[in-house]
């Protein structure tokens, strides 16, 4: 059976750091500098790939999460769970940062009235739930089952999250990526590219990190059951 | 300095202090597995040092 090929840990890592590394000499010395918003406009760079990142982990917490209810995949359950707590950290720097954006651009810390805001709290708030579900039940099939189910049904709040710029036309929250493509310069794009990958690469390095925390966790728990 | 400078720096110092705590709980989290495997050798070895001992009576 051929598997496809497996980047290292230290390799990831390595690549995470070479990554950012270029990421921030991007953002701070090659992008130039927004007419309009001024140096603040540079929080876009890191803001806007968190976000996106925090989406991509609440996607792969799903998609794990349906192959443990569809083909009872082993260790699915756990790789779920972890997806959706690095989502969870990926969210709360997304409104942190966020929130301190919008203390420079509109002069307020947080807009009620503005959806896309609201909808990624909800989001966000919805998956914090997650392990108050996790922890309040005790561990087996049916804890799996039913966190496998409620990480699914949140994942009908991505694309409503993600849309909510362009459902609301919201005028503070502006839309940046149209159908006529990035409302940035080649410089910015590339910068934005660049610091995605690299939100990305992290995603995957600390994923990674923490499942195999949790699976050693798990191994010596079965081994100090053995030698008792 | 200026105040959009200040935030910007705030925002990215956000995201650095953030990866840094969670290295520093991954960290700690290692510490406690590696103190668990060390007891766990410790049990295993006064296993090995009773069981052929008590061999030894038996037999």
């Amino acid at each position: 059976v051929s598997r496809a090929p497996r980047i290292s840990l230290p390799a990831l890592a390595g690549i995470t750091m070479g990554l950012f590394a270029a990421a921030i000499v991007l953002v701070f010395y090659y992008a130039p500098v927004d007419p309009d918003q001024g140096l603040s406009q540079k929080i876009f760079f890191f803001h806007v790939p968190i976000a996106l990142t925090a989406y991509a982990c609440f996607g792969w917490g799903a998609w794990k999460a349906l192959l443990h209810l569809w083909k009872r995949t082993p260790g699915s359950d756990l790789e779920s769970y972890v997806a959706i707590h690095q989502g969870v950290i990926f969210g709360s720097l997304t409104l942190l940062t966020g929130s301190v954006w919008a203390r420079i651009s509109w002069g307020v810390w947080w807009v009620w009235s503005d959806d896309q805001l609201v909808l990624f709290l909800v989001l966000f708030l919805f998956y914090c739930a997650y392990f108050m579900l996790r922890y309040s039940v005790p561990p087996g099939v049916s804890r799996e089952n039913m966190c496998a189910v409620y990480a699914l049904f949140g994942v009908v709040l991505i694309p409503i999250s993600f849309l909510a710029i362009r459902i609301s036309r919201s005028i503070i929250h502006p839309e940046v990526f149209t159908r006529h493509g990035p409302q940035m310069t080649n410089g910015q794009f590339l910068t934005f590219c660049v610091c995605w990958l690299a939100m990305m690469f992290l995603f995957a390095t600390l994923y990674m990190i923490e499942l195999a925390g949790k699976r050693l966790d798990i191994q010596l728990r079965e081994l100090r059951e053995l030698l008792s | 300095v200026t105040p959009s400078e200040k935030y910007t720096a705030a925002a990215y110092l956000i995201v650095f202090v953030g990866v840094l705590a969670y290295v520093l709980i991954i960290a700690s989290k290692l510490q406690r597995i590696q103190r668990q495997v060390a007891a766990l050798v410790e049990q295993v070895r006064e296993k090995d040092l009773h069981e052929p001992a008590a061999e030894g009576e038996s037999g």
